[in-house]
């Protein structure tokens, strides 16, 4: 069959399914109800997924690719492996020394370890802030830009001097009005002289980022001597596809810092951003199975419901379809004819599903940055005019095969 | 001249669960352009199953039908569905229109199915329609129109594509015999005008309205002869 050919038969049979379906309104929306939920259920889980996936995206790419941070806990042990590891040691400056001083494949390490306290500038203050002790090197391991002033130097760090670099909301909110470089400002009972402020970094699972006053990790344990919690140190690696290495490396140096025996399981932990990924694929992978188990079950019991409506559909019409045998129709022509039937039911089950959905995803929309992906709605259609088309085959096929005599003689 | 319709020891038989029954036992005849054919006998002789045959709705179960010198036989489905798009118009005694579709479309339905162009098939059955005397009633459905204009409906749809030979099986059977009389007149007007007819009817007065009679009994052909006294085409429209 030529295309031509092909299009003016889709065209005639258009018109007729539309007749066919108009006649029979309630009947052939009801028809669909099984398709309507296959859809919905099938664009909203691609709504979810895609707005889980752009909101974790965006707080995984706050946690450098390549970093690792070396702590007392996995960030993913199940309650057993918590359990066991609860007496671990801590983590003190002795083993970031080593860490530091015998690491050779690493571009920078910083010692981590923070306490809330209250700061003040004059009459102003800023609550909830989390007062962060780290090194100097925490500008590049941390991935920090600075908005004005600078961060603490080697000097200042080891020399154990007071000064602080202030989170972009707490400058904003200490000095709504003058620059807060060279200011003293206050943190808990302790003067800190404000030699930088860090650019905007927003928040990373639910912290918020820039809500933070880093000061030189020597001072700070002097100060506010918080050793209950010990330190995590965090570790850019060298080079990120050497980044096993890397681990491997820090695993001996700490073993060794830390006197863990030879075929005794490690008392420490090395996290990695990928861990996020692989956790949150886990979790993706797992609403999408139900998903797709939802949307299955609903699109199946829709096909069989068209695959039904249509068979009826074919026996009422017997009489029509001996008349248009009879007056020239081929079999493909016939067949053509049901398919684009079904296929059009299946495709307004298709639409209506969307429909009831898209106001669904603006609901989605209050949780999760997204909106219904086009994508969505394409693979939507795709799927409802497919559904329509198997499930109109074998109707559509016992139409075709119809013997003109005694489809006439049917009344 | 090559006979329209060459049919040889035709034999048609259904087979109903252990019963053979024989609709057409031996039947050979020729049909020549622009002849007007009726074909009587009793309720149950064969007379449709032998319209089915020459229209290629049905197929024999042995002997040999060839259409215009090609043989039926050989053809596949879609050359069959060809056959019946082009060179047949079959009128039906119960109408068969598209209950959903006015006139006009019911015309067009043949020539959508050969392919024809939007604007071309449209004029065509407007003209068709115009042959039948149903301008004015071109959008009505069937159930909107009487069983006479149905009946007319039919006879365009059957007309419109040029076809080589008309077919009607039984046309009046539904129809009071005055409405009978006038569909009579259209079948006269068009084998006047060159066309090749068919027709079954029950009723001496209506086969009067043809050249020829052909008698069926039990599947088998009882008589076949040209009409002396013929009733004279067009005197009744
Ligand atoms: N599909 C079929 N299955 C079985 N037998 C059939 C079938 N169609 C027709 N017959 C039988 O074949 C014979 C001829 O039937 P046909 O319809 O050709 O008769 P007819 O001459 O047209 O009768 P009528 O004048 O009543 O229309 C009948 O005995 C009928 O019962
Ligand atoms: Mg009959």
């Amino acid at each position: 069959m030529k295309l031509a050919d092909f299009v003016y038969e889709v065209k005639e049979g258009l018109g007729i399914s539309f007749q066919a379906i108009r006649a029979n309104k309630m009947r052939s929306v009801l028809t669909t109800l099984g398709i309507v939920i296959g859809i919905v259920s099938v664009t909203l889980m691609g709504t979810a997924i895609e707005g889980m996936s752009r909101s974790f995206n965006e707080m995984v790419s706050k946690i450098g690719a390549d970093v690792l941070f070396v702590q007392k806990f996995s960030w993913f042990s199940s309650q057993e492996d918590f359990e066991m590891s609860r007496n671990r040691k801590n983590i003190d400056l002795k083993q970031f020394k080593a860490v530091r001083d015998q690491g050779s494949t690493i571009a920078a390490v910083s010692p981590l370890t923070g306490t809330g306290v209250p700061v003040k500038y004059r009459s102003l203050s800023a609550d909830r802030i989390f007062l962060i002790g780290v090194n100097e090197q925490y500008i590049q391991v941390g991935g920090l830009n600075i908005e004005m002033g600078r961060f603490f130097s080697q000097s200042e760090s080891d020399g154990n001097r007071p000064v602080a670099v202030l989170g972009y909301t707490v400058a904003e909110k200490l000095f709504p009005s003058e620059t807060p470089l060279g200011k003293n400002v206050k943190l808990g009972a302790y003067s800190f002289r404000v030699v930088g402020v860090v650019a905007k970094q927003g928040s990373f699972l639910g912290m918020d980022m820039d809500n933070r006053v880093y000061v030189p990790i020597t001072n700070f344990l002097q100060k506010f001597s918080n050793h209950r919690r010990g330190l995590d140190i965090h570790v850019k690696a060298a080079n990120i596809n050497d980044l096993e290495n890397t681990k491997e490396e820090l695993r001996g140096i700490l073993r060794k810092a830390r006197g863990v025996k030879p075929g005794v399981k490690d008392d420490f932990a090395i996290n990695q951003q990928e861990m996020f990924i692989q956790t949150f694929n886990q979790i993706g992978g797992v609403i999408a199975a139900i998903g797709l188990f939802i949307t299955a079950l609903s699109l199946f019991v829709g096909a069989i419901g068209i695959m039904n409506i249509m068979f009826v559909s074919v026996t009422e019409r017997t009489k029509e379809i001996g008349i248009r045998k009879a007056i020239g129709a081929r079999r493909s022509t016939i067949l053509l004819q049901f398919l684009i039937e079904s296929a059009a039911l299946s495709l307004i089950g298709g639409i209506i599903g969307i429909i009831i959905s898209y106001p669904l995803s603006l609901l989605i929309n209050q949780i999760l940055p997204t909106s219904m992906p086009i994508s969505v709605v394409a693979i939507a259609i795709l799927i409802s005019l497919i559904v329509g088309v198997v499930s109109g085959f074998l109707p559509a096929n016992r139409a075709s095969k119809m013997d003109p005599v005694e489809a006439l003689r049917h009344e | 001249m090559q006979p329209v319709i060459n049919i040889k020891n035709i034999k048609k038989t259904y087979i109903m669960g252990m019963v053979e029954v024989n609709a057409l036992v031996d039947v050979t005849i020729q049909i020549q352009k622009n002849e007007y054919v009726a074909i009587m006998g009793p309720s149950g002789s064969g007379k449709s199953t032998l319209m089915n045959v020459i229209g290629c709705l049905d197929t024999p179960t042995s002997g040999l039908y060839e259409f215009n010198g090609v043989n039926v036989g050989d053809m596949n489905d879609n050359e069959l569905a060809k056959i019946r798009n082009r060179d047949i118009g079959f009128v039906f005694q119960t109408f068969n229109l598209l209950a959903r579709s006015d006139a006009l479309h019911n015309v067009e339905l043949p020539l959508i199915y050969s392919g024809m162009k939007k604007a071309d098939r449209k004029a065509r059955a407007e003209e068709a329609l115009g042959h039948v005397r149903l301008e004015d009633r071109m959008h009505h459905k069937p159930n909107e129109l009487s069983g006479g204009q149905r009946q007319r409906v039919a006879i365009a749809r059957a007309l419109v594509t040029n076809p080589s030979i008309i077919l009607a099986d039984e046309p009046t059977g539904n129809l009071d015999s005055k409405t009978g009389v006038e569909i009579m007149g259209l079948f006269n007007d068009l084998h006047a005008q060159g066309n090749t007819i068919i027709l079954v009817t029950h009723e001496e007065d209506i086969a009067r309205h043809a050249h020829r009679i052909i008698r069926v009994r039990d599947g088998l052909i009882e008589n076949d002869h040209i009409v002396e006294n013929r009733v004279l085409p067009g005197i009744h429209s």
